[in-house]
């Protein structure tokens, strides 16, 4: 057993969650979700410095801001099985009187959860403004943030962007979930992102990319790479390669997953195909 | 020559009328809102070290200056990038900062609507939102810039206290009031020079009216720019025998509903006035208030749901009817309606 062996039991559990709460419901975004457990693992169970209990203002540990609030799925997961709320709470998924909404929200009081998103392209902004809060408090901690890929042709993003390297904001770790899918298809033609590594680059960003953004040991080592560079007077991204659908063998690089929920027999495979590990909710 | 004379005589008279002393209300020295706003900083940075400002490439303007010079940790300069902003700003309150953000009111709502829906209201952020330049007395730079709906878009959020100030002890009053209230709040002001007339030491306590002036056969609620022109009205609505009672709501969310109707209750009929389009503002926050407990009719001084445009803001004011005489007008129209 390797001695990552409870990470991937952690994320196959994790998959199993995000299928059954989305079927649950016939509604949310598997497809990002699935394709993101490896990272939210890694960042949740391994890389970041958490505190044992949740505060707002999160002072003394790491922040972590989701931009893309849609795979609220296998944020959930991770944040109820990393203690911020009882597991069996994953079951409200979606549905009335629940703190579990659709997209991430800090309105009905979840823990784990400091800013809502949904409306995408705000994550950025308010990930810089958190990270000058921690520079202000003498916090040496980190702020870390995920983002879709489609969800940088949003134009908010380029302001956050040009403004975190011009002030020098180095306590921020920005990943971009570069698995080349949105909702109408790839984003090669829907509006390509060009070469994103040199966009970031030219906006003067330290870059780093993650090639198997669904292999637990390279995240852990990308990750950490990552963090080695903060401080050095440039913010840092981690263009983080991943696969829609993950796994999930019928929903792989395709987008026909991002927003739509398997039926009866689809979860059945899915399920089959990811045993339970951790126990279900 | 007719037109040059009428002109230097209605520059006259509108000294005239913006320096004399009233019976109760005396103008100390007329100084635009936005310096107020400027003061309240730098009196806030002294005082309270989480304060912090963030500005989109405006600093003269919203009268950051001083706060800038003395605290430059605490100061962020955005550029010309509002939607990154606000962001930002919410950032900041996670670790415990209060942040002030600073733009024209236009670039401060209509243009950041989404993030400070998200991002503010509906993450429930203690940002607040400081508007100058708001309504037509922006004056020459024309309707791309004169935002008269902000009132109505800032209301409608969940959460969201509304706040349009009148003079500049007001404004300073209701900055410093602000740092003290948790919650999102958006403080609107303005760029012209107009009286000063509220007491520099009168207590700013959100969501509560002012009683101006005592009256019993109208009552005029007026809001910002538009609380002097009340004054204004009712001194010369004296002197034709009509008793107007003037409150100033510059907390136009929550609204004091108590004091709307107690006033109207003995009043029995209402003007409301409003650098704003009439749609959205003031006006239709007392209207719902009266339909809901005690109608009683009502006229609207505002924008008639259009844009601005280039002028003086004296011109503007006049053209749009948000001046004296309309408010005067309006009461004598209402009072027919009684």
């Amino acid at each position: 057993m390797s001695n990552t062996q409870h990470l991937q039991d952690f994320t196959t559990q994790v998959r199993r969650d995000i299928l059954r709460m989305v079927h649950a419901v016939n509604s949310g975004h598997p497809g990002g979700s699935l394709g993101c457990a490896e990272f939210f693992t890694v960042l949740y169970q391994h890389q970041m410095k958490r505190n044992p209990s949740f505060t707002m203002d999160g002072i003394g540990e790491d922040l972590f801001f989701l931009s893309n609030g849609h795979i609220s799925p296998v944020f959930y997961s991770v944040l109820a099985r990393s203690g911020y709320f009882p597991v069996s709470e994953l079951a409200t998924f979606r549905k009335l009187n629940s703190r579990l909404q659709g997209h991430p929200t800090t309105h009905e009081g979840l823990p784990g959860v400091r800013m809502a998103s949904g409306s995408l392209g705000q994550g950025l902004s308010v990930a810089i403004g958190a990270a000058l809060a921690k520079k202000l408090n003498g916090d040496a901690h980190l702020v870390y943030s995920l983002h879709g890929d489609g969800e940088l042709q949003e134009g908010q993003n380029w302001e956050a962007i040009m403004y975190a390297s011009a002030k020098k904001v180095d306590n921020i770790i920005a990943t971009i979930d570069y698995n080349g899918q949105q909702i109408d298809g790839a984003t090669e033609d829907v509006l390509s992102l060009g070469n994103l590594k040199a966009k970031f680059e030219a906006f003067d960003w330290d870059v780093l990319e993650i090639t198997e953004g669904n292999n637990i040991e390279a995240i852990i080592a990308g990750m950490a790479e990552a963090k080695n560079r903060t401080g050095k007077g440039k913010p840092v991204c981690v263009l983080l390669h991943t696969v829609m659908g993950h796994g999930v063998d019928f929903m792989m690089h395709t987008h026909a997953w991002h927003g739509k929920a398997p039926n009866d027999d689809q979860l059945a495979i899915g399920l089959a195909q990811n045993t339970e590990t951790l126990g279900d909710y | 020559m007719m037109t040059n004379w009428l002109s230097g005589w209605h520059k006259i008279l509108k000294l005239w009328e913006t320096t004399r002393i009233m019976k109760k209300y005396t103008n100390t020295g007329s100084k635009d809102t936005r310096s107020g706003f400027g003061a309240g900083m730098t009196e806030l940075g002294q005082k309270n070290e989480n304060v912090v400002a963030l500005c989109a490439d405006l600093i003269g303007s919203l009268k950051f200056d001083d706060f800038k010079k003395n605290h430059p940790e605490r100061f962020f300069q955005i550029g010309i990038a509002e939607a990154n902003m606000i962001g930002i700003a919410a950032g900041l309150t996670i670790g415990g900062k209060i942040p002030f953000t600073g733009t024209f009111a236009n670039f401060s709502t209509g243009r950041v609507y989404d993030q400070i829906r998200q991002s503010v209201a509906y993450s429930d952020k203690n940002v607040k939102i400081c508007a100058s330049h708001a309504g037509l007395t922006l004056g020459e730079d024309g309707a791309t810039h004169q935002i008269l709906e902000d009132i109505g878009l800032m209301k409608m959020l969940p959460g969201m206290t509304v706040i349009n100030t009148c003079d500049y002890n007001q404004t300073k009053a209701a900055t410093i009031a602000l740092a003290e209230h948790h919650g999102p709040a958006y403080l609107r002001f303005g760029r012209p020079v107009v009286p000063n007339f509220t007491p520099a030491d009168e207590p700013f306590v959100i969501g509560k009216a002012i009683l101006l002036n005592e009256g019993t056969d109208v009552t005029i609620i007026a809001t910002g720019h538009l609380v002097w022109e009340a004054l204004l009205a009712a001194e010369a609505l004296e002197a034709k025998g009509i008793s107007a009672e003037v409150i100033n709501i510059h907390t136009i969310k929550p609204l004091d509903e108590a004091a709307i109707l107690k006033s109207v209750a003995k009043t029995g009929c209402v003007v409301t006035a409003e650098e704003h389009n009439i749609l959205g503002g003031l006006g239709e926050s007392v209207a719902r208030v009266l339909a809901l407990n005690h109608p009683k009719p009502q006229e609207f001084v505002a924008v008639q749901d259009s844009f601005g445009e280039s002028g003086t803001p004296e011109q503007l004011m006049d053209k749009y009817k948000l001046n004296h005489q309309a408010i005067e007008a309006a009461v004598e129209k209402v009072m027919k309606r009684k």
